[in-house]
Order: C-alpha cells, then structure tokens, then sequence
C-alpha cells in the first residue's frame, strides 16, 4: 500500500483538476445566472446563495470536503448527501 | 465538420491517431518542435528532428488525406545551452525555405531563467527578421502565471508584428493580458494537467472567439487528440452554431496560420441550398 505522502504526491494532479472542474461549473453557473438576470449581476453570490438545489447540494459537499477531521469516510457521507430528495 | 489541429506532436503518435482524425473531420495538423523527453546535446540531433518534422511526417499525414505543417524552435528546457542554441538557431533560415514550415516554434519559458529569456528573444528576434510565425509556450502548473507575465515583459521589449505571435498554453489567470496585448493565444486540452474542453469553452463564451485557437493534446506523455473534438461536442451542445464552431475550430487557424502563405487552407461557411427538386 502507499504511505500518506505517496498518496498525497499520486493523485494531486488529477484532484487539482476534479477542483478545477467544479469551479469552472460554479462559475458557469454564475455566469448563466447573471445572463438570465439580464445585466452584470454579482454572479460570485449566485451560487452562494443556493438558489438552485442542485448547487446547493455541491456547496454542502464541498464543505464536507473542506472539514479537516471527518467522523466518517467522505465519500460514505457524500454519497449519502446526494441521495437525499 | 472539418477541423484543424493546430498544435500536434505527430511523431510522437501513431497512424492510428492520423486514420481517427481524419475519420472525424481533421483535414490538417501543425506539429511544433518539441522536447524529446532528454536534453539533446548536439545541433545535429535537432537538424535531423527538423528534418522529420518537415520533410517525413508531411509524407505520413498525407497517406490520410490530412495536410502536415511544421514549426522549428530549440524547446525551452534546452535553453540553458546557449551553445546549442546558437549553433541551432543557425540552421533555422534553411527550413523556413521548406514548403511547409510555418515559423519558429515552440519556443517560450519553461522555468523562466536568464537562459530561457535570452533564447526566447532570439527566437523571436529571427522569426521577426525572416518574417515567420511565432509560437510560445508558457509554463505548465504553478510556474504559468509568472512565466507568461515574463514572456510578455520580454515581447514588450522587442520590436514585434504581435498578430503573428501565438501565445499558448493560456488559462483563466493568463488568457486576459495575452489578448489585450494584441497576440493570438492558444488553449491546450489535455486530459489533467492544463486547460480542460469544458473550461476551454467557458473561456470563448466569456472573452469571445477572436484571435483564439484551440488545441488538443498530443505528445509522447499522458494526452489526447480527441479532446479537440470533445470540445468542439461541448461547444455545440451548449447550442452554438455549426458556422461558430467552424470559425473557431476551423477558420481561426486558417486565419492564424494563413498569414504564413505556405498555409493556404481558406476559411469556410456552411451554406444551406433551398429545396431543388428532385429529378427523376
């Protein structure tokens, strides 16, 4: 098995681009948001403000994710949160 | 919908990769000089690299219908052989004079040293005096904000054509002042370390399509070609028209390219023919 470093070093990269990814989503939502406000609204809160389920959902993850300590696996607790109505 | 790879590693890849892209609408490639993977230690390795890329590959591509250009640079991780630079350098008027040559590429930064600088302006400087194309590459990862700040700061110290320099490897922090300095810029896709084709067209939505190229991935490293196409996928779907994609994955490099007259591929528009009547 790895050690913590080489599991931290191996997937780096591909993590930095899943992160990558879900930003450019948040930031695709602003953007549409902003669009379909019909001006140059602060599309940085939109998806802050979850007004969409969807986005919502996402930004509860993260801050799964973004917890230093968890009591459970993440992807346990995750999977969970997105099976909910 | 045919395509145009502008920025291709063809002798890194297979036939299969030729047979794909042509069947996906792919009607020509340019292949930058690259980095073999080692540093190169003699000027003879890079004529003979020049050689393939110039004179062989355009015999490869062509046995798929798909037209084959080149660009001839020393790759920045061999700047800090000056000596080799200099002797290379050289040797660039001779394959300008090749039919399918574009210019000087890909030169640019890689950890952005004196070294680097310095090759980076010769580059440039004899692309400028022999009236070639430019193509840069920016740093990769963490380097690419400070490295393409300092590509900038060294072309704008040089008196240069900025619509013939193609700035590429571009990303959300970079692609502003590239553009708003007057050069072309290039996103590269690969398939984790740069720009992604979802990020790519979020990037033409927000800055528009004037003066951008897109490229695939294509390497002796973990990429892809298809990425192009999967972007082209994602730009349709997201409901842009079958001209707009052309003019970006089509026309755009044509334009680019074209101002080189060795490319002589012309930009083209979709037209729809009214109702003919069918003849017996």
């Amino acid at each position: 098995m790895l050690s913590a470093a080489q599991v931290a070093e191996t997937y780096f990269l591909e993590s930095r681009h899943m992160l990558l990814e879900i930003a450019a989503h948040f930031d695709r939502y602003d953007a549409a948001v902003a669009r379909e406000s019909g001006g140059i609204a602060n599309g940085r809160a939109a998806s802050g403000q979850g007004g969409n389920g969807s986005m919502a959902r996402l930004r509860e993850a993260i801050a799964i994710l973004a917890a230093t300590h968890a009591d459970r696996e993440r992807t346990e607790t995750l999977l969970e949160l997105f099976a909910k109505d | 919908m045919q395509i145009i790879q502008p920025h291709y590693h063809a002798i890194a890849r297979t036939a299969q990769d030729y047979e794909r892209m042509a069947m996906s609408g792919v009607v020509a490639v340019a292949e930058p000089a690259f980095w073999a993977g080692f540093d190169r230690l003699y000027p003879e390795t890079f004529i003979d690299y020049f050689r393939q890329i110039s004179e062989f590959e355009p015999t490869r591509a062509a046995q798929y219908g798909i037209r084959h250009f080149s660009w001839v640079a020393v790759n920045p991780k061999e700047a800090e052989n000056p000596t080799l630079t200099r002797e290379v350098l050289k040797h660039f008027p001779e394959f300008f004079a090749k039919p399918t040559v574009l210019g000087v590429g890909e030169t640019g930064l890689h950890k952005s040293t004196k070294n680097e600088c310095d090759s980076l302006e010769a580059h440039v400087d004899i692309a400028m005096k022999h009236g070639q194309l430019v193509l840069i590459h920016t740093p990769h990862l963490a380097d690419k904000a400070h490295g393409t700040k300092r590509v900038l700061e060294v072309l704008a110290g040089m008196n240069v054509d900025r619509e013939r320099i193609w700035i590429d490897h571009v990303e959300e922090q970079t692609i502003r002042p590239c553009l708003d300095a007057g050069y072309w810029v290039g996103f590269t896709l690969y398939p984790i370390t740069k720009c992604s084709p979802k990020r790519a067209v979020d990037m033409l939505e927000k800055y528009g399509t004037n003066r951008i190229l897109v490229n695939s991935s294509a390497d002796w490293g973990p990429s892809d070609p298809f990425t192009l196409q999967e972007c082209i996928l994602e730009y349709r779907r997201r409901g842009h028209s079958l001209q707009e994609a052309i003019e970006v994955f089509h026309n755009n490099p044509c334009r680019f390219l074209g101002q080189n007259p060795k490319f002589d591929i012309q930009p083209i528009r979709v037209e729809t023919l009214s109702r003919e009547p069918v003849s017996a």
